[in-house]
């Protein structure tokens, strides 16, 4: 077992984790976070992508051990006070989330994504999706929301 | 699907990393990036004992332009590595395949060594680099030694590395005036293992071909140069039927092997293709 301290939206927590314990893991289960989730558990699907030290990384693909004395957002984070980011109206305003189990790791991508390509093209935000399997909307909605959201920047 | 129980080392400094490596040898395994070890161990097709993360070595990030060369360290990041200005300037084939490995979010995290170390042959940046003619330095407690990139890449995932070494840095070649690349893969999906993959290094002096490297990846054991290309186009200017000869010849020299995904015959077809493509994209650019 090993101690690690990692502050996640902001908070700070001092855990004990065996060093194999993903991080996806220890946000779910360790601290109770599920809003982040996991499909695939081999970096395909995309859905456990949470922002690390201000980079958008697979939870799934990192050991917990490995975030000691990192700063994590997940999709918890986005919305503070209840107050919905302008990339989250978008995402409802365009219809892109029908089950949601894509969306949060979406999310954490393309705001990492919107911060690094502010003006993205077409084409760049449907291959930023390359990298997040969804099964309900087909994807069309998503692209239109998150070329709104940068938009609105 | 989660990984088996080890014991978890995190050296502050090479030498404790390299000594870890010398006394645990086989039984340990380096964690770079982790996009392609964290899916191995937790699927448990590798159980190393010990694992040696070595992301906090200081100094290993660094990308810079010297000699003739860019020099990558090992842990700098596959997305910081295609857009970095010295490989954007000078090693437009890396700027050129990155865009093909994984996804944004996997090439954030992914080095560019540890792809190299993997060995895998149906990743971009091994295959890069054969076709530049780049090389990898090596380090241990015994030394360090710099290995060409041909001879570094032996079979699927294996490399001449020995179990005490790490691999610290990769010297890409930097293109000059009458040189010209061009990377060419096809996947099913963007982000997938490619079915076949191209590169192509043209130099060219007084309109005619000086130099030409093409290596194909995928379709082989490991990314592989095809001299029988490289002869046909020496001395020559490319035109179409010059660069379908070339794209025939190479895939005339490989031995693919059916796959759920394509039949070796497709795979053949599809390698001679992309060979015809770079090569008249290369010699553009080169032009
Ligand atoms: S659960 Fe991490 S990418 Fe699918
Ligand atoms: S909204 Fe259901 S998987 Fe994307």
């Amino acid at each position: 077992m090993i101690p690690i301290e990692i502050t996640v939206n902001g908070r700070r927590y001092r855990e004990t984790v065996p060093a194999r314990l993903l991080l996806s893991d220890f946000i779910r289960h360790t601290l109770g976070l599920t809003g982040t989730h996991v499909g695939c558990e081999h970096g395909v699907c995309g859905c456990c992508t949470i922002i690390l030290d201000g980079t958008s990384i697979r939870s799934c693909l990192f050991l917990a051990v490995q975030a000691d004395g990192s700063e994590l957002r997940t999709v918890e984070g986005l919305a503070g006070g209840g107050e919905l980011t302008a990339l989250q109206r978008a995402f409802r305003e365009r219809h892109a989330l029908q089950c949601g189990f894509c969306t949060p790791g979406i999310l954490m991508a393309a705001v990492d994504f919107l911060g690094r390509h502010p003006e993205p093209s077409r084409e760049q935000v449907v291959g930023l999706l390359s990298g997040h399997l969804c099964r309900c909307t087909g994807y069309e909605p998503i692209v239109e929301a998150i070329l709104d959201a940068a938009g609105e920047r | 699907m989660k990984p088996a129980p080890f014991r978890y080392e995190r050296p502050e400094t090479l030498e404790e990393a390299l000594g870890l490596l010398a006394e645990h040898g086989e039984e340990a395994k380096v964690l770079a990036g982790g996009q392609s070890l964290v899916p191995l161990l937790s699927m448990r097709f590798a159980r190393p004992a010990v694992l040696v993360d070595v992301n906090r070595l200081p100094g290993l990030d660094g990308i810079a332009a010297e000699n003739g060369h860019v020099r990558a360290g090992t842990l700098a990041r596959q997305s910081a590595f295609g857009e970095a200005p010295p490989v954007l300037e000078r090693v437009p084939l890396a700027t050129e395949a990155v865009p093909h490995i994984g996804h944004f979010a996997t090439r954030n995290r992914g080095t560019v060594g540890g792809s190299i170390a993997h060995a895998d042959a149906r990743a971009e940046l091994p295959l890069a680099l054969v076709a530049l003619g780049g090389s990898a330095v090596l380090a241990s407690r015994r030394g360090r030694r710099e290995v060409a990139a041909d001879d570094l890449f032996v079979t699927h995932f294996t490399s001449a590395l020995e179990p005490d070494e790490l691999l610290v840095e990769t010297l890409w070649p930097a293109a000059g005036p009458g040189w010209g690349c061009a990377f060419e893969e096809l996947a099913l999906r963007a982000g997938d293992y490619a079915l076949g993959m191209t590169a192509c290094v043209l130099h060219i002096e007084e309109a005619r071909i000086a130099v030409a490297r093409v290596a194909v990846g995928a379709v082989t054991d490991r990314p592989t140069v095809i001299p029988e290309a490289g002869e046909l186009l020496a001395g020559e200017a490319v035109d179409a039927t010059l660069a379908r000869e070339a794209g025939r010849a190479a895939a005339r020299a490989v031995d693919p092997v059916d796959s759920l995904h394509a039949s070796a015959a497709y795979q053949r077809h599809l390698t001679g293709l992309l060979v015809e493509r770079a090569v008249l994209r290369a010699w553009e650019a080169a032009l």
